[in-house]
């Protein structure tokens, strides 16, 4: 025991140096080429031209912060979907929880944009928040009838195409030139997101987060199945109903925000699960939002830079590094079954 | 209720009046009258869907009871917080459960969570409680495997480990021996036994293996047809004829004192005629019943090994009264069977069989056996 507890410190610090290692990665690395010093000397409050200044400290620094901070949310909200449904393969984006987030902040944003009126975060956030809660209810209402842990998964794919269609229709009718930037968010990115945006995305996702440590034992109590988990004294009812509120929470600030991201939150529980050889909640939850920060500023900064001066969307690159995670956690578990 | 139900309160750990369980409000076992004391044991037994499952999880409060009232440590089941109760009832399924990257040293430890807090860290008596539950159950060689790569049967008693590690007043198990082998069966058994018996657990189970049932239980309670059927001891459950009905077996097709059962007797007149005896004959009867060859057999005593498994498996049995003369009679109706049956199978020393059968050499000579001390018959 005394061995697992070092090896998981050496774990965090790994992750730790990562995210910070990634921060300062895509703070120096961009389409305008900025010196290292005087990277440094910007924040350090010395910067003297302007320009630069804003780019580092207006547009890529909250730009780094918001991938580093959504991408643990993500990666949280993918592990509890995970223990909620008993599925490994559950995620925010495969259950169309996301899709249903992103209907629901695309139908307010050209309401409101239509009549030329701002939105604010916490409206877009409170909008995400129904249209996940709501995709989320139709995904556990379908969890009830088809137990299999695949049909499940097919089937919050197809919540997710039917909400992604209907955001399709609404963006393609509400033409105006600010749609062209619903249409971008609507593929999902970290770009044009400010210091605000920061401060409220910060807000939810660490209370969330939080939240989300304080059911740490629940969750252990959780994984040997329902029957279990109330022999243990455990109110499994208010129990499922935390972990649904706070999944759809996280997935809804983030798509809120940076529209649906795909993969983070099956691949990065996945991947901190293996590395750490233990699901224990307490262990594996501050794991998942370290691991999440840092694949999300990676694949943020391959989408910045792999095609610059083009950006790539989010997903493109989640996908690509996301998706064989993925397969291989299917093919580990058809093997584990035998 | 009132006096009654005072010292029905203090005698009995727990108890039901009139309680009914089922699925979706509609009663599957109503009418349900339990009593089980500290320390001791009840048994549920009953065929494939009569709802012993549904018992045992409405006692562990896992469903909702459709009416009636149940007592656990005096108090109404339904009146204990989730907290409360966790610390008296602990439970064992059969339902697999497959938690990821677990050892067995954490399953077992998950039976401490009541007890531990906010974060669950277990304290160093946490500890000692699980090291002990493992090693009662004899898997602290298992602690740290993975749990989901151990096999079923050591996983039954992973579970048990973690069920004692709660420490509950009462063990509530569904078909703990499923998946066992049979020196686990009886291992598995022994320490039920022990726990019932050094630390008062009172322990309500459901078996299948109803010789085991036999041999553990203070209490049994049949289910069957919605309702508890027989409730009692062994010795009052197994009485002649009762299993047969509970199961619909046919009559006589359950031995009530050894629990033995044996296959259906092979159709039509007797072919072959066994000579047995001291139990010599039982492998030649079961090798006939496999081969589908109908058979006589005899003379055996009531209180020979023999004889329920003749009584089983022959088409006719001639036997005598236990501990008395063999009758002129039975002789002749032997030998009336060697005769028409053509064949002789002799189990026995001939000595011994001559003895028994006087004149029996002559006989033999007659179906051409000539030194038959123990002829097996071949496929036909």
């Amino acid at each position: 025991m005394e061995n697992r507890g070092k090896a998981y410190g050496a774990m965090y610090l790994a992750l730790f140096f990562s995210v910070l290692l990634l921060l300062a990665l895509n703070l120096c690395i961009g389409t305008v080429d900025i010196p290292l010093g005087e990277i440094a000397a910007i924040l350090g409050g010395r910067g003297t031209d302007a320009v630069h200044g804003g780019i580092v400290l207006k547009l890529r620094l909250p730009r780094a912060l918001a991938a580093a901070i959504l991408g643990g949310g993500l990666a949280l909200s993918g592990y509890l979907l995970q223990a909620f449904f008993h599925n490994p393969i559950a995620g925010p984006f495969l259950l169309g929880v996301s899709s249903g987030a992103k209907l629901a902040v695309a139908l307010v944003m050209v309401l409101f944009l239509g009549k030329s009126m701002a939105v604010s975060s916490g409206a877009l956030i409170g909008a995400a928040f129904a249209g996940a809660m709501v995709s989320m209810g139709v995904v556990v209402l379908m969890s009830q009838v088809m137990d299999h842990m695949s049909t499940l998964i097919v089937s919050g794919v197809m919540v997710g195409y039917i909400c992604s269609a209907i955001t399709d229709f609404v963006v393609a009718f509400a033409d105006d030139a600010d749609i062209v930037n619903l249409h971008n968010w609507s593929k999902g990115s970290f770009s044009g997101i400010g210091w605000e945006d920061v401060a409220v995305m910060a807000v939810v996702i660490f209370a969330a987060f939080f939240c989300v440590l304080m059911l740490s034992k629940s969750m252990g109590a959780y994984g040997l199945g329902e029957v279990y988990a109330r022999n243990m004294g455990l109110d499994v009812g208010r129990f499922r109903v935390a972990l649904v509120a706070l999944s759809s929470l996280l997935s809804a600030c983030v798509t809120a925000f940076a529209g649906p991201v795909s993969f983070v939150g099956i691949a990065v529980p996945h991947l901190v699960k293996y590395l750490f050889r233990t699901t224990k909640p307490l262990v594996v939850v501050p794991a998942c939002f370290l691991g999440g920060a840092a694949f999300c500023l990676l694949c943020d900064l391959l989408a910045r830079v792999l095609l610059a001066p083009t950006e790539l969307s989010i997903s493109t690159v989640t996908a690509v590094f996301g998706a064989p995670v993925v397969i291989l956690a299917m093919a580990r578990r058809a093997k584990e079954r035998g | 209720m009132g006096q009654k139900g005072e010292s029905l309160r203090e005698e009995f750990y727990f108890y039901t009046q009139a309680w009914a369980v089922g699925y979706h409000k509609t009663p599957l076992v109503k009418d349900i009258r339990l009593r089980l004391k500290k320390g001791e044991i009840l048994t549920l037994i009953g065929p494939n869907g009569a709802g012993k499952t549904t018992v045992l999880k409405s006692v562990a409060r896992q469903l909702e009871p459709l009416g009636g009232m149940a007592f656990l440590d005096g108090k109404r089941l339904e009146q204990w917080s989730n907290k409360e109760l966790s610390t008296r009832t602990a439970i064992v399924l059969t339902a697999r459960v497959r938690p990821e990257l677990m050892t067995c040293q954490e399953v077992v430890a998950t039976g401490r969570y009541p007890y531990t807090g906010r974060f669950g860290r277990l304290s160093g008596k946490d500890k000692e409680i699980v090291e002990e539950a493992m090693e009662l159950v004899h898997i602290t060689g298992l602690a740290h495997e993975d749990f989901q790569k151990i096999s079923d049967g050591q996983r039954q008693r992973v579970m048990l480990a973690r069920a004692i590690s709660q420490e509950p007043d009462l063990l509530v198990l569904d078909e703990p021996t499923s998946f066992l082998d049979i020196r686990y069966k009886l291992e598995f058994l022994s320490v039920l036994q022990g726990l019932a018996r050094k630390r008062k657990l009172s322990i309500l189970l459901s078996l299948h293996e109803l010789e085991l049932a036999g041999c553990i239980s203070d209490k049994v309670a049949c289910v069957k047809g919605g309702r508890i059927d027989r409730y009692g001891t062994p010795e009052e459950v197994f009485t002649p004829g009762y299993i047969e009905g509970l199961y619909q077996l046919a009559p006589g097709r359950y031995d009530w004192q050894t629990g033995g059962v044996e296959l259906l007797p092979p159709k039509g007149a007797p072919k072959v005629f066994v000579l047995a005896g001291n139990g010599s004959g039982t492998p030649v009867y079961r090798r006939l019943q496999r081969e589908g060859i109908p058979f006589a057999t005899g003379i055996l005593w009531e209180n020979d090994l023999d004889y329920p498994i003749a009584k089983k498996l022959a088409a006719e049995v001639v036997e005598e009264k236990a501990f008395c003369r063999i009758g002129r009679e039975k002789v002749d109706r032997a030998r009336k069977l060697i005769k028409d049956c053509g064949e002789v199978v002799c189990t026995l020393g001939l000595e011994q069989a001559g003895e028994l059968y006087p004149g029996l050499e002559e006989w033999l000579k007659m179906a051409e056996l000539k030194a038959p001390s123990c002829r097996i018959l071949g496929r036909h």
